[in-house]
């Protein structure tokens, strides 16, 4: 003990730098002060946590969903499985809806880094059946219109029943942007397995459509976020592919009989698929 | 709405985005350029000379903080206020620096540590989000943290231009300082980066203390005599 004691007093210092620690002079302005900041910081972090768990829980859903609608290509009721992917996303827009709460009196960019990868992924899904439902792409005021929510307001709900809070969620323009982006992956995929199920119209609709978005992505080029520009890559790749699809079907579709064009196509987007993993 | 009107639209936003980042950048330029000029005033104190004319050097900050003030009343009208979040990046480290100047300036003048009200005082802006242009308690602190490594600088240069009691007074204040940061949870951010570097700054100091102490040269500064 007497050794350690006489290694030098810098090692004394911050023995007793700790001691002033654990008394640490709660009367001290300083003290007092960092307290505060700990409390502020503390709040914010969990916040920023609880965001971040809505967003995944809001990401899972909607690929869900997705996944579903992807199903209406081999199905004939097709009515059915986009009310079910309805239910669904109903459920996403409550969880949205909790966002909103949390978000309730904050700067929404404050902590758009928790929530952003969740509302774009609910954008592709809903834009996904919108597309299926009316062939166009929905727009962000429709998506917007939807994620309104009441709030009774807390305690006061029973004396002041007109006083129930209405609370939106405004997706931004970028996040809307990035969900379009991802979408064309998705209707690439169906492209290919509609063509899979002898269906020859959905594959000229989709290239249309994709095209268009392709054209208006160019037309925003470098001057949108950094990831727009990384996501245009690999919409052309998807747009290439649809094209090839068409292209095909154009060239073959009067050789080959009905009935054996679906294996042409199978055995063709088994090529392709190894490469899905970009989108 | 078809697909063309909606991109045109998108683009409307894109490019008014951009527009309202390049007004910022412009302000926040000209803060840059005077955040330097008071820094080289304050960097004088680390000259031999320095240590007797702190509070003209102090006084002549004061008054370029006037600048900042107004500079950063011109930052505000440039963007909406509640929108402080989405360009924050813009002026971030530029408000650090700031906070470090004037947590200098006030350590200089009463060897205390500037309160956050303080601060937003002298850069004429609010503490709470909800009244305006604010400082994030983030950037305070950031702030405050690379005062404490130009402190640790100041008791080196203290000792060589003869001051040997300031390194003490200094050495306390960083392990208070050291301490109220030890009461935070930080996360893996820049934030929780530059507060590890801090143990250096309080080594440093202890080293500069420890050195004073053997040669009973700070005592000796204590009783008035030097040799």
């Amino acid at each position: 003990m007497s050794k350690r004691e006489g290694e030098g007093s810098s090692r004394k210092n911050t023995d007793a730098a700790q001691d002033r620690d654990v008394s640490a002079n709660p009367s001290s302005p300083i003290f007092a002060a960092f307290k505060i900041f700990q409390q502020e910081l503390d709040t914010r972090h969990d916040k920023y946590e609880r965001l971040v768990k809505i967003s995944r829980d809001v990401t899972i859903e909607s690929k869900r969903t997705i996944f579903l609608l992807h199903r209406v290509t081999s199905v004939p009721d097709v009515e059915e499985i986009l009310n079910e992917a309805d239910v669904k996303l109903d459920g996403v827009r409550q969880k949205i809806g909790l966002i909103a709460e949390e978000l309730r009196g904050e700067d929404i960019h404050q902590f758009h880094r928790a929530f952003t990868p969740g509302i774009q992924e609910y954008v592709e899904a809903v834009s996904f059946l919108h597309y299926i439902r009316h062939r166009s792409l929905i727009s962000l005021e429709e998506i917007n219109a939807r994620l309104v929510f009441m709030r009774a307001e807390k305690g006061s709900s029973e004396v002041l029943p007109a006083g129930a809070q209405v609370l939106t969620f405004h997706v931004t323009p970028s996040d809307y942007l990035l969900g379009v982006a991802d979408l064309t992956g998705e209707l690439m995929r169906m492209c290919i397995s509609s063509v899979g199920n002898g269906d020859i119209d959905t594959p000229f609709q989709l290239s249309q459509f994709l095209r268009q978005i392709h054209d208006g992505f160019s037309y925003i080029g470098n001057t949108g976020p950094y990831e727009v520009s990384k996501k245009l890559h690999t919409l052309r790749q998807s747009l290439g592919k649809v094209e090839d699809a068409c292209y095909t079907l154009k060239v073959r579709g009067s050789e080959i009989p009905k009935h054996m064009l679906a294996d042409v196509f199978t055995s063709r987007s088994t090529l392709i698929d190894p490469e899905e993993g970009v989108v | 709405m078809s697909v063309t009107e909606m991109f045109s639209y998108i683009q409307g936003f894109l490019s008014a985005d951009q527009d309202v980042r390049e007004d910022i950048r412009k302000v926040v330029q000209t803060l840059e350029q005077t955040a330097r000029e008071i820094l080289t005033v304050l960097q004088s104190v680390h000259q031999p000379s320095g240590f007797k004319e702190i509070p003209v050097k102090c006084a002549k900050v004061r008054e370029l903080f006037c600048t900042v003030r107004t500079q950063i009343a011109d930052l505000k009208t440039k963007f909406p206020v509640e929108q402080y979040y989405r360009f924050h990046e813009h002026w971030r480290f530029v408000l650090q620096r700031l906070v470090f100047l004037a947590a200098f300036v006030v350590y200089l003048e009463s060897e205390t540590l500037v309160t956050r009200e303080e601060v937003a005082q002298i850069l004429g802006i609010e503490v709470v989000r909800e009244k305006g242009f604010h400082l994030d308690v983030e950037d305070y602190l950031a702030g405050v943290l690379i005062m404490a490594s130009e402190l640790s600088r100041l008791a080196v240069n203290s000792v060589t231009a003869g001051d040997y009691s300031r390194p003490l007074r200094i050495s306390n204040f960083i392990n208070e300082l050291d301490s109220g940061f030890r009461l935070l949870n930080l996360k893996n951010d820049p934030l929780r980066k530059r507060y590890d570097g801090l143990k250096y700054d309080v080594k440093k100091i202890e080293e500069v203390v420890y050195d004073l102490s053997i040669r009973g040269l700070a005592k000796e500064q204590e009783s008035g005599v030097e040799k």
